[in-house]
């Protein structure tokens, strides 16, 4: 039993987190290209609002949730201290649960039923939603069996979860605890460890970075003013790059100045 | 003023043919690749007609472009943008399907050769090219070529939606039914909806040759751009799980080569030129005005002289090569655009700002019959010795002058929805102005036009007879140096052209040196 405590509980953990993190980093520099949400949605627009909708929602609020207990218990604590403001918590992350598990079931039905989705299907794509949906079956069981969640959440996972941060794993807690919830933990880590081989790396660049950029882009290969100089007009090999924008506005303008002489420096070799 | 350069295209419609050698040119360079069958980055359309995507131009359907809310709005996108981009993010309501296009297929050809022996003939089935199941065809990408008048087509056109019941009937009896071809590709658009749609910043617009591209690394299928192209160039890819869009045939250019729906142009009704612009102004000439001919003043105000010595100096204090700077001045598209006033934006209103033009047919508006001898005609009860007989044949002289441009068989209302935003008056202008050098022509050749009348017609339009005579050069006897005018490539300077993508040719098709390979 400590032994397969000791592998899910921590052997696992850890190597789903190394090849998260090494995986997730090695693929985006390696096939950048398979960076993808690969939406099906121009194959198949109607059932995917029905899957896809509540599925996202749903699961972008459990995760916060979960984020939240992770990152600050004590005040995840303190708010639920109130009978009142825990039974609320309780009952909508119930509600957010079972509106994830309709997507994703949702889903899961289009890609095995509908002929266009099947023809962008992968095996790991149904692996995948598979395993999302055991992972909201339990979680939901987890829920049922043992209420209040948002409360223990805080005083025994988070521990645990720390500890495992501080690589100092201490799994005395949670080593006792139900075989649903630490099936729900496995099952977890799982998912984060097949991260690199699946299409959920879409996750790791949502681009929340358009809210900040002016709408319109233009790139240009060299240094407009700099083409004019003789000198230089044949020498600059790689992209002109320009000190971004909100840099030169943070920065005094001499510090801009020595900045893109480096910048210049560096894209042009051969630069006297 | 901020002085840019644009590569910018001039279709002359009178000679297009409908002959679709551009779409097949480009489709098999660029998209014969698994997820780009229904993909045609060119395509042609007979006009009326509901095009590729079914509809296109509507878009109370696609919420595609710009719109301005109020008088003095500002723009924002109508199906896309910050908010509602990444609210719908999950879920794009306005996405297209596959079947607003048409859903790819092959044909079982194999069936015909390895059938076994039986009482029929073997046929070849035609098979879906995602499922690879039978399917029955239901539409293709010109599935309506050719057929004016039909309800399930003509009639359908968004065009024609400020046209009474009266002119739309009128526009499709059988015996005055016209119709023009259109050829499009992406716009390369000056205030591109795709660029300003993708959330991921993968669209941007080279600002050396203003060609918009879609970087493919970057894509990451959010699908915004296809919703926000109010033109619906921007494809999605089902099976790489990327856009893709036309890319001018840059690796083309940057060797000196037209892009490839120019090059195998067989109306030659393509002109391919440099346009200087001032980017200061994109941003008023989208905004400033309200759905009406203003539209195309603003833009035509974009585009600057490149003889301007002012213009040449800021050209040049911006980086610009004085190879780029000679080629504005020859460009054949600033000839046609600019200096005679032929070519104007297809569909300004979209608030694009698109650099491709086009000089609007004047045959199908001009032929008319000759309503005296109709009575005659309607005595004959033979339908086909009708239309056999040379009397039916319509009259395509110029004797009327103005007058056939006024009562054209072909709704002038329909040709200015389509070109100047409703302004019936400037597509008027533009018709007059290549009848008179017509009537010019004739008097030189035929000579059977007295001369003053030849001179009042010219006057009337603001053509000197030397104008007429470069612009009949230009349109009727150009060889491919004068219609295709770029500057030179400045290898040192260019930087996508260092890849080399002849090997992956078929997989990515295209910018970059990886195998495209759908993601896990
Ligand atoms: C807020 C971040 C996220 C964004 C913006 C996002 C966006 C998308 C998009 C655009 C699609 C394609 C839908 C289509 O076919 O058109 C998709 C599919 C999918 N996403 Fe996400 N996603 C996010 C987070 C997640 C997370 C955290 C998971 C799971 C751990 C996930 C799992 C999936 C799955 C399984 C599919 C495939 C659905 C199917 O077609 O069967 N997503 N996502
Ligand atoms: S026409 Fe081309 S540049 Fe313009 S919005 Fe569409 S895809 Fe973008
Ligand atoms: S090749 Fe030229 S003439 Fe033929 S359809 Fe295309 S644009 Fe028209």
């Amino acid at each position: 039993m400590d032994l397969l405590n000791n592998f899910t509980l921590i052997g696992l953990p850890y190597a789903a987190l190394v090849l998260f993190v090494v995986g997730t980093i090695y693929r985006y520099r390696a096939t950048r290209f398979t960076y993808s949400s690969l939406s099906s949605q121009f194959l198949e627009g109607r059932q995917l609002f029905w899957g896809s909708m509540p599925f996202h929602w749903g699961l972008l609020v459990l995760f916060l949730g979960h984020l939240a207990a992770f990152l600050i218990p004590e005040t995840v604590l303190a708010f639920n201290s109130h009978p009142v403001r825990l039974l609320i918590i309780e009952i909508s992350a119930f509600m957010f649960a079972l509106i994830v598990l309709v997507g994703i079931v949702t889903l899961f039905y289009r890609r095995v039923t509908n002929p266009r989705v099947q023809a962008v299907t992968t095996r790991i794509d149904l692996i995948v939603e598979i395993l999302l949906i055991l992972e909201v079956i339990i979680g939901i069981s987890v829920a049922l069996g043992f209420r209040w969640g948002s409360a223990w959440f805080p005083a025994v996972i988070t521990p645990y979860l720390h500890s495992l941060m501080a690589l100092q794993p201490d799994i005395s807690a949670v080593a006792t605890l139900p075989g649903v919830l630490k099936l729900h933990i496995v099952l977890a880590f799982l998912i984060i460890l097949l991260f690199p081989f699946t299409r959920l790396v879409h996750f790791l660049v949502v681009p929340l970075h358009y809210i900040a950029r002016p709408y319109q882009r233009v790139i240009w290969s060299w240094n407009r003013k700099q083409v004019r100089d003789p000198d230089t007009a044949w020498t600059i090999t790689r992209p002109y790059q320009e000190v971004p924008n909100f840099l030169q506005k943070l920065v005094p303008s001499e510090t801009v100045e020595l900045l893109q002489q480096k910048l210049i420096s560096r894209c042009c070799k051969h630069r006297k | 003023m901020d002085v840019r350069a644009q590569i910018s295209m001039v279709f002359h419609l009178d000679k297009c043919i409908g002959c679709h050698t551009c779409s097949v040119a480009c489709k098999n360079i660029w998209t014969d690749r698994k997820g780009a069958e229904y993909m045609w980055w060119n395509n042609v359309e007979t006009k009326p007609g509901t095009g590729y995507p079914g509809k296109w131009e509507d878009q109370e359907i696609y919420k595609g472009g710009w719109e301005k809310k109020g008088a003095n709005g500002r723009i924002s996108l109508k199906g896309a943008g910050k908010l509602r981009g990444l609210l719908n993010i999950f879920h794009n309501p306005h996405l297209p399907v596959i079947d607003d296009y048409y859903e790819p297929f092959t044909y079982k050809y194999l069936d015909l050769i390895e059938a076994p022996a039986g009482d029929d003939q073997p046929t070849a089935r035609p098979v879906s090219l995602i499922t690879g199941k039978p399917i029955d065809i239901k539409m293709g990408p010109n599935w309506d070529d050719d057929l004016s008048g039909t309800p399930d087509y003509a009639r359908n056109d968004p065009n024609l939606q400020d046209l009474s019941p009266a002119e739309q009937e009128a526009m499709f009896q059988l015996e005055r039914m016209a119709f023009f071809y259109l050829p499009r590709i992406c716009n390369h658009c000056l205030n591109p909806a795709c660029v300003a749609s993708c959330p991921s910043g993968a669209i941007y617009k080279r600002g050396e040759d203003g060609v918009v591209l879609i970087n493919q690394e970057v894509c990451r299928a959010w699908r915004m751009c296809v919703t926000a192209c109010p033109y619906k160039k921007s494809y999605y890819n089902w099976s790489t799980g990327k856009s893709e869009k036309c890319i001018l045939c840059y690796p083309r250019l940057e060797a000196g080569y037209a892009p490839a729906c120019m090059h195998s142009c067989v109306g030659r009704i393509r002109y391919l030129g440099v346009m200087l612009y001032d980017a200061d102004k994109i941003q008023s000439a989208a905004t400033d005005h309200d759905n009406d001919s203003n539209a195309i003043d603003l833009q035509m105000d974009i585009l600057l002289d490149p003889f301007d010595p002012e213009v040449v100096q800021a050209a040049k204090e911006n980086g610009m090569a004085d190879s780029t700077v000679k080629a504005a001045q020859t460009s054949p598209t600033y000839k046609f655009v600019k200096e005679w006033g032929l070519a104007v934006p297809l569909h300004p209103e979209f608030r694009t700002l698109p650099m491709l033009f086009y000089v609007p047919p004047l045959l199908p508006v001009m032929a008319s019959l000759s309503e005296a001898k109709n009575a005659e005609q309607e005595k004959k009860l033979d339908p086909i010795a009708k239309s056999w007989n040379d009397d039916w044949l319509y009259d395509t002289s110029t004797e009327e002058l103005w007058g056939t441009v006024d009562q054209a068989r072909f709704p002038l209302k329909y040709m200015a929805n389509m070109f100047t935003a409703g302004d019936e008056e400037k597509i008027k202008d533009i018709l007059k102005k290549l009848m008179a050098v017509r009537i010019h022509r004739r008097g030189v050749t035929v000579g059977d036009i007295p001369a003053e009348r030849v001179q009042t017609t010219l006057e009337g339009v603001g053509l000197t007879p030397e104008m007429a005579d470069d612009i009949y050069t230009l349109t009727a006897l150009a060889k491919f140096d004068e219609r295709f005018v770029i500057p030179a490539a400045h290898r040192e300077q260019a930087m996508e052209m260092m890849d080399f993508v002849g090997d992956t040719k078929g997989s990515s098709g295209f910018g970059i040196n990886q195998v495209a390979e759908r993601g896990l």
